[in-house]
């Protein structure tokens, strides 16, 4: 692990956090449409994801994936545009917040279903091999709760029997939405699936370490790429606060917030940069300060830019469109 | 020489490999077994790699289908039977149907459906599920009745880049044949009068199409002429070919073998009573399944969907309207 790779993987947790807060602040001043969901606690787990990931792989990222998406190339502004209903942004006011992609990019915009973007990842990749494109892999990110999914069970039995590149990387934060774990399965330990499907599994325990976070999961990526199949990473961590800006989570035990699993992988890794001397404090006051200053540029100018005009709407579906059913509430005109 | 219904399926997807790399076939038991129907029959030996059996994973199969589609290639997945589709039913219509919206990015899939009832094959072999997919935004469905369509619209549908929902009609399979392979197609949204008449228009699809052919040909003894209007896809459905016949006649019954609540004959309806009121002399009908589980046995299943003499009992109402 290089001091560099390290640091890199910081800032861009320190600038997800710093983005998130300030769209929860948006929300709460009622200035966003929708929800907001925030990956607060989750950033050392989802930047090492897309850390391991090379131009040309694939890249599904899930709800709490902030500091995953900027690493994996998406822009600040991107993602503040879509909270903010940005005409310019990539969805263009038509779908929000965590739901924005660029999926010919190798960058995939989620469903809310969860599981359903598994197999997406395998259909791109099983493109790749039909092509004959090699060396490259997809990740996708998964929450504790959508395992219980038919769709997880499916689209991991699939990527077995097709031997893909891909790494499902799933974050136990203890809580889907509001169901802790108890309630969601009884297995020991979700990695033991792996073995269920014939592909390799991998336990993060400290998902609030982020050398840990970017050992395992960069690992499981290089088996990927090495020809060793599907890999199935489950990580450990408590989500910091509810399950969207609306919800306190004053269902989350306080056990568990006290406990190694619930220290906050930003705060951990400020601690460990001190301690190690990695960087100065000097140092770390300007990272945050430039982080700070990236996110109001962005939220400015999200913010000056035009909202989606219905009138200038374009109300087809179909890329297709000749074969536009034509027949919808204004052909009474 | 004569073609079925199912060989035009089988000859279309192999024309379609042949022509164009970008396409593969995908589902279960597709491969060397040549698909539960054999509308895949040699293709797996003819074109090495690129006709897959899949695990019993309709979901999945549809992810994939999805992911490899956004990758610029033109997957089409077989559904064993239609009535599975609905475990694929979330990829289809809340991923590959809003991609190109959400996104813009294209989604070229086509998703085969055998469809409809055969004497036998009871609630779970037997639906039509035209309408549930027609009901989304994002989606072609297409129901050929004939060989030619059966071959043109398969070819057509892989050409789209959006995502088509084929629904071909399985009673039509071995019975239906054709002399050639045809050379020319009417695009799709563009329905066909299949027979003309002046007395009154039933406008029906797929099997039913066959049904009300025949129901036609035992009225005219009768000197009613009827004119059979077959709308080919029903997503985009051809309203100006409907309103163009209920003005020739003045009278319409809508005919569908899929379940009474909502669906293809309530659209076609609903589009004549808006659009062409002052067209019709009579008020507008509907003949559909009855309002329950497709059974299995042929004297059940005989009854419960549409056929000639029930469709001749409807039209004789309506002429009597």
């Amino acid at each position: 692990m290089t001091r560099e790779r390290y640091l890199t993987a910081y800032r861009w947790m320190l600038l997800a956090r710093i983005s998130e807060e300030k769209y929860a602040s948006l929300y709460r001043a009622g200035k966003i449409y929708g929800g907001v969901f925030i990956g607060k606690g989750q950033e050392a787990i989802s930047v090492s994801t897309a850390m391991a990931l090379r131009k040309g792989d694939i890249f599904a990222p899930l709800i709490r994936d902030q500091a995953g998406r900027l690493a994996f190339g998406e822009s600040l502004l991107d993602a503040t545009r879509t909270y903010l209903g940005s005409r310019l942004g990539p969805m263009r006011g038509r779908d929000g917040n965590v739901h924005r992609g660029r999926p010919r990019e190798g960058y995939m915009a989620m469903i809310s279903h969860l599981g359903a973007m598994i197999s997406v990842v395998s259909g791109a990749l099983m493109a790749r091999r039909f092509k004959g494109e090699t060396g490259l892999i997809g990740a996708v990110s998964l929450g504790e709760g959508g395992t219980s999914t038919g769709a997880f069970h499916e689209a991991m039995n699939q990527a077995a029997v097709e031997k893909l590149p891909l790494v499902v990387v799933v974050t136990n934060n203890q809580y889907a939405y509001s169901t802790p774990t108890a309630r969601q399965f009884v297995c020991g330990n979700l990695a033991d699936r792996a073995a269920g499907y014939g592909i390799e599994g991998h336990t993060l325990d400290h998902g609030n370490d982020l050398a840990d976070c970017l050992e395992v999961i960069g690992r499981a990526a290089e088996r990927a790429r090495g020809g060793h199949g599907p890999q199935l990473v489950v990580a450990s961590i408590l989500r910091l606060g509810g399950h969207g800006e609306h919800d306190d989570g004053n269902y989350v035990l306080d056990a568990l917030k006290r406990s190694k699993t619930g220290a906050d992988c930003l705060k951990v890794t400020e601690q460990s940069i001190l301690t190690e001397g990695l960087a100065t404090a000097q140092e770390m006051d300007q990272w945050r300060a430039n982080a700070v200053h990236q996110v109001e540029e962005a939220v400015a100018t999200a913010q000056r830019e035009p909202a989606p005009d219905p009138d200038a709407e374009d109300w087809c579906a179909l890329s297709t469109r000749r074969l536009g059913d034509g027949y919808d509430s204004d052909s009474t005109d | 020489m004569s073609i079925t219904y199912l060989e035009a399926i089988r000859e279309a997807q192999a024309r379609a490999l042949a022509e164009d790399p970008r396409v593969y076939i995908y589902g279960q038991d597709v491969g060397a077994f040549g698909g539960a129907f054999k509308a895949t029959k040699n293709l797996a030996n003819e074109f090495p790699g690129r006709v897959l059996d899949s695990p019993i994973s309709e979901d999945a199969m549809m992810g994939s289908a999805i992911g490899a589609a956004i990758e610029g290639m033109r997957p089409i997945i077989e559904m064993q039977y239609a009535d599975f589709s609905t475990v694929g039913f979330n990829q289809i219509v809340n991923n590959a149907a809003t991609l190109f919206w959400r996104t813009q990015t294209k989604c070229p899939i086509v998703v085969r459906l055998p469809s409809g009832g055969t004497p036998g094959s009871g609630p779970f072999h037997s639906q039509s599920m035209e309408a549930l997919y027609a009901t989304y935004p994002g989606l072609i469905v297409m129901t050929p009745a004939t060989v030619e369509d059966a071959y043109s619209m398969l070819l057509e549908a892989v050409e789209i880049d959006d995502p088509v929902i084929f629904c071909e009609h399985k009673y039509l399979y071995y019975h239906l044949k054709a002399e050639a392979l045809p050379t020319e197609a009417m695009p799709t949204g563009k329905a066909r009068i299949a027979r003309a008449g002046r007395d009154a228009t039933v406008v029906t699809y797929s099997a039913m199409v066959h049904e009300a052919l025949a129901m036609a040909e035992e009225l005219a003894r009768e000197g009613i002429e009827v004119e059979v209007v077959d709308l080919r896809s029903i997503k985009p459905l051809d309203t100006d070919t409907v309103l163009a016949s209920v003005a020739r006649t003045g009278r319409m019954l809508a005919v569908g073998e899929a379940w009474p609540w909502g669906g293809v004959t309530a659209e076609v309806v609903a589009r004549v009573a808006c659009d062409g009121y002052n067209l019709l002399d009579a008020a507008p009908m509907r003949l559909n399944a009855k309002e329950t589980p497709v059974p299995f046995h042929p004297n059940l299943w005989g009854t419960h969907r549409p056929t000639a003499r029930t469709i001749a009992r409807a039209v004789k109402d309506l002429l009597r309207r």
